[in-house]
């Protein structure tokens, strides 16, 4: 297959999404190819913090007059993915009063709203604060859904001509006559949405221009186009609590730290986190002393996060980069702005530019300079309005009430239903009846579960991520074979089944960092259900040896004692056990 | 002011009513104390004993550290269990030496069953025979059970018959197109299809799967025709269909056992009449009709047994104890701690789901008498990468000595009048192995019979 496009962007995650939903609006014929499900690297793996720019205001103020500028923009015209939570920088007697000082008014400096609150007034917000916490700056600090804006720009994208490829890893930089000219890649399943079994196909996408927004793996393509891009990899932790102990946003006010922020996320709380330095984005440890070290100094904002039931942990690694000859030591001090790197002025490559660092907040205004960027070398001329444009799913926040009464769901379903799907509600909702509930801890029900479905193929990771199906208590104990069911209208065996196990094990990955208490009892409760009841484990479909079950009981009048003539012999002891229960059976 | 019987059992699940009915026809005078509702009702209803001997080695060296950020699945490998096994008696050898079946003997298992069958009379079905039957799962496969409920007997999977698999549409936990292509995929002898039916949408979709099995027991008017009839109705067509893809006959109709309560007999009757086709259950998760059913049936048995029972009131400590022998336990009632003084004592209050063993970051430990818990000091050793694998935390709970009596960390028992039952005793993985019920009757029967040898006249 020879493909030509005007632009090939590397990278689901915020800033590639972004991206290519820019150019697309833009006009220009664009191919987005990702390697895992949108969000896969960094992206869905952050706390959801929408800054308010508080956290820079005083270090980097570049950074935070950003940050506010895109708060804002993202309150409109990505509603549904924000939830207007607020947040709080708390001063505990032992922080400095110096810094607290220097926060607020860098915090004025940029343009940043901040108010001053006694401890009191903290507490009668955020009633679980420690009772010594002196007093806090409020901020607008937010929660965002990263997934959902991810998939929101890429549907937008692919409504303005995109064509959108996930699961289909880069092999390859094109590069001929010193110059890019396209990308390689290999569709895992096939093109299109992801089914398990269809074959693996490749794929040769040739472009005008080539965008590398692959963050920490940025090294990795730029190394296939024979250039090096050095990004800082850095890890963090994220311990995800089973549910919000807060419902503002909680940063302590100190100049910088670990353990220092706790995030409300849909039905959890979400506490962050780490800063190490990694050299493997893809490999590196996962370790125990991060998420003890989340507990141990968030309870010191939050007392009661000390004994509280975690879900899971998992960890994110953020894309950082310096300018060569920086010299950084602290990967916390590396600057948290974004680098476009045109390889044709830097390493004499034309075709290909390198974004990196960054962070969600901002990855609109990223993707608009890049766009502005590529639109010079295509030497196009069309304005950008992503910062108008409301996305797919947030255009009509006053229709969305009425849907739900229109579908019979029943808060709090309804009103789950309603956050997540913001005004394409009517679409999902339409003609799905029965509709039952799939994930009880979510409330997520059939007729969403079957619209992310249509959207990710038999991908159940995609359909959590588009739906949160699985990720609430039970860490889909009671929910991962009801959503593969659902699998089974369209799909046949043994794509279930694959499917099934795939998003079982993917849960138990992050529920290995929190198996202790409540949560441990409800990894036994799950084993019990999975390996007991449905006995998954033991499958003779999927053992090597074939089952003779003509060795096996047959039932009482499958004439004598059932299956003993098969050469199972139950041997001599077999009296001991028939004898006493020789009345049992009388009734029969 | 204590409260004294013979023997106390601690724990109303299969294995503190094993115990106690054990105790009891020693001639005991026995007081059961339960905390919550027990996990029966979270039970299939099955009673595995021995179904596989899984693997306790994997197939290559586990990782050693931390977990790593691996974005593919980065679980180990383990060997294929050894199973399904037709003889549950004759792999018992092959476990590991510290497991409750090898601690208490072969006997035990074999003893408990037949309580179990005497206790439960017409309701199970298995005695008849030493071998597993195969029963089919909601999960879409097999597994092997050594009883199983009078009202799953037409679904064993050695039986040849066609069989059609009954999903509702409005309920989620299946879905019978796909248990009918899994069970072809486990290889059985016999035909199958399935099929979602329209049925349970007369209730609220989200409806809970209790009030199905209430219309059907009272034969509820749905849309003016009563419950069983419009069942009947519902699926008949899709028999039909059933009948002509397999190609003839359908023997037997398999439902998510919803299918009634307290009349399920006569519901199941009166469907495999209309139907023309042997009705039976696929056994489900939570709540578990079958788990409820039988808990019925032990609570009247407990009964006849002369046991005295109360439920709501956790045992919170060791009261009081002497030369290596406890004298009473404290018991929480509605706040106040009351002593419970008995000659001995069983403890049968379950494993990690039922808070019979607990945990937190810093270590394992069972909360009512304080006994001893194996268990690696590090948490990160508590588990492995595959969810299936050789978990470490599946075998977490007391170990016990050939009496049953539960051993200290130098191996000597802890109190000389102190039994262990069921979940509470670690050193067996029954999820794996198939074999929790068995592990419960087999150490209930121990324990309540030796607890009795220490009843002083």
């Amino acid at each position: 297959m020879d493909d030509h496009v005007d632009v090939v962007v590397v990278g689901g995650g915020s800033t590639g999404c972004g991206v290519v939903r820019d150019l697309a609006r833009r006009g220009i014929d664009a191919v987005l190819v990702e390697k895992g499900n949108l969000t896969h690297g960094t992206t869905g793996r952050m706390h959801g913090l929408l800054h308010s720019g508080g956290r820079y205001a005083v270090a980097d103020q570049k950074s935070a007059r950003e940050c506010m500028e895109e708060n804002r923009v993202l309150r409109d015209i990505a509603a549904h993915c924000v939830e207007e939570t607020g947040g709080l920088f708390v001063k505990r007697p032992e922080d400095s009063e110096e810094y607290f000082q220097e926060k607020l008014e860098g915090c004025h400096e940029c343009d940043i709203p901040a108010e001053v609150i006694d401890g009191e007034e903290a507490r009668r917000r955020e009633p679980y604060l420690a009772r010594d916490v002196e007093k806090a700056i409020a901020v607008p600090d937010a929660a965002i859904d990263p997934f959902r804006l991810c998939v929101a720009n890429a549907a937008d994208a692919r409504e303005h001509g995109a064509r959108i490829e996930t699961h289909a890893p880069v092999t390859d930089v094109l590069v001929e006559d010193g110059e890019v000219v396209g990308v390689e890649i290999e569709h895992e399943t096939g093109p299109g949405k992801r089914v398990h079994h269809e074959p693996g196909t490749t794929e040769e996408i040739r472009a005008r221009y080539v965008i590398n927004a692959t963050g920490a793996w940025a090294g990795n393509v730029g190394g296939m186009a024979g250039v090096d891009v050095e990004v800082r990899p850095s890890k963090g932790v994220m311990t995800v609590m089973n549910i919000r102990q807060v419902d503002t946003v909680v940063n302590r006010c100190q100049p910088k730290g670990n353990a220092d922020i706790v995030v409300p996320h849909e039905t959890a709380c979400i506490l962050g986190t780490t800063d190490k330095e990694v050299d493997d984005p893809e490999d590196y440890p996962e370790e125990e002393w991060e998420v003890d070290l989340m507990i141990e100094t968030l309870s010191e904002l939050v007392p009661a996060l000390k004994d509280a039931r975690t879900l899971r942990s998992f960890w994110g690694v953020r894309p950082l980069y310096e300018p060569p000859g920086t010299g950084t030591e602290d990967p916390t001090d590396i600057t948290r702005d974004y680098f476009l790197l045109d390889h044709a002025d830097r390493d004499e490559l034309p075709g290909m530019t390198t974004i990196v660092g960054g962070k969600l907040t901002t990855y609109r205004m990223m993707a608009e300079s890049i766009t502005d960027h590529v639109c010079e070398k295509l030497d196009h001329d069309a304005a950008c309005d992503t910062a108008d444009a409301p996305l797919p799913g947030s255009e009509d926040p006053a229709a969305l009430d009425t849907y739900m009464e229109e579908f019979g769901l029943r808060s709090p379903v309804a009103r789950r239903s309603r956050q997540r799907l913001g005004s394409k509600g009517e679409d999902v909702l339409d003609g799905v009846d029965p509709n039952p509930v799939v994930c009880e801890c979510e409330g997520v029900t059939r007729a969403e579960v079957g619209a992310a479905i249509e959207d990710a193929g038999s991908d159940l990771n995609a359909v959590r991520l588009r739906t949160r199906a699985s990720m609430g208590n039970c860490q889909g104990g009671f929910c991962t074979h009801r959503i593969a069911a659902e699998l089974a209208q369209e799909y046949p065996e043994p794509v279930v089944r694959n499917a099934e196990d795939e998003l079982y094990q993917e849960r138990w990955k992050g529920q290995r960092h929190a198996l202790w208490g409540e949560q441990l009892s409800q990894a036994m409760l799950n084993y019990q259900l999975h390996a007991t009841t449905m006995n998954r484990d033991g499958d003779p479909a999927g053992l090597d040896e074939e089952v003779a079950f003509d060795a096996f009981d047959a039932g009482p009048a499958a004439g004598g004692d059932g299956a003993s003539g098969a050469g199972e012999s139950p041997g001599p002891a077999a009296a001991d056990g028939g004898e006493p229960d020789g009345g049992v059976h009388g009734d029969r | 002011m204590a409260i004294d019987s013979e023997v106390l059992v601690v724990g109303g699940g299969l294995a503190g009513i094993t115990a106690a009915v054990s105790a009891a026809r020693e001639g005991a005078d026995v007081r059961l104390v339960s905390h919550k509702a027990s996990t029966l009702r979270q039970a299939s209803g099955l009673i595995d004993a021995l179904g596989y001997v899984p693997p306790t080695e994997p197939a290559e060296q586990l990782r050693e550290g931390p977990p790593t950020a691996g974005r593919q699945l980065d679980r180990d490998e383990w060997p294929d269990p050894e199973g399904p096994l037709a003889d549950p008696f004759g792999a018992v050898d092959r476990l590991p030496d510290d497991h409750p079946y090898r601690v208490v003997g072969a006997d035990a298992l074999r003893e408990g069953l037949a309580l179990f069958d005497d206790l439960v009379g017409d309701a199970y079905r298995g005695a008849h025979t030493d071998t597993n039957a195969l029963v089919p799962t909601f999960g879409g496969t097999v597994k092997p059970t050594a009883r199983y409920p009078v009202s799953s007997a037409a679904g064993l999977a050695s039986d040849d018959r066609p069989m059609f698999v009954v999903g509702f549409r409005s309920l989620t936990e299946y879905d019978a197109r796909a248990v009918a292509g899994r069970l072809e995929a486990a290889g059985v002898p016999f035909l199958v299809a399935g099929a979602e039916v329209e049925f349970a949408e007369a209730f609220r979709s989200d409806a809970k799967v209790t009030r199905t099995a209430k219309a059907l027991d009272h034969d509820e008017p749905i849309d003016g025709t009563p419950a069983r009839e419009a069942l009947a109705a519902a699926v008949e067509p899709h028999l039909a269909d059933a009948r002509a893809e397999l190609g003839g006959e359908v023997g037997r109709v398999g439902f998510p056992a919803f299918v009634g309560d307290d009349r399920a007999a006569e519901v199941r009757a009166e469907l495999s009449d209309r139907l023309g086709a042997d009705v039976f259950e696929i056994p489900m998760g939570p709540p578990s009709l079958p788990g409820l059913r039988l808990e019925d049936r032990l609570y009247d048995a407990l009964d006849a047994a002369g046991v005295r029972f109360e439920t709501g009131n956790p045992v919170v400590g060791v009261e009081t104890a002497a030369d290596g022998r406890m004298e009473t336990v404290a018991v929480d009632r509605n706040g106040r701690e009351v002593p419970y003084g008995a000659d001995a004592f069983v403890l049968a209050a379950g494993g990690l789901v039922g808070k019979g063993i607990d945990s937190d970051r810093g270590g394992v430990r069972e909360p009512s008498f304080g006994l001893h818990v194996p268990h690696p000091d590090d948490r990160y050793d508590w588990f492995v990468d595959d969810a299936f694998g050789d978990q470490p935390y599946a075998r977490f709970g007391v170990r016990p000595d050939g009496r049953g009596r539960p051993l200290d960390a130098e191996g000597e028992v802890e109190y000389d009048n102190v039994f262990a039952a069921g979940g509470v005793v670690g050193g067996a993985d029954v999820a794996r192995e198939k074999s929790a019920s068995g592990v419960s009757l087999a150490t209930g029967l121990v324990a309540g019979r030796n607890a009795a040898t220490e009843v002083h006249g």
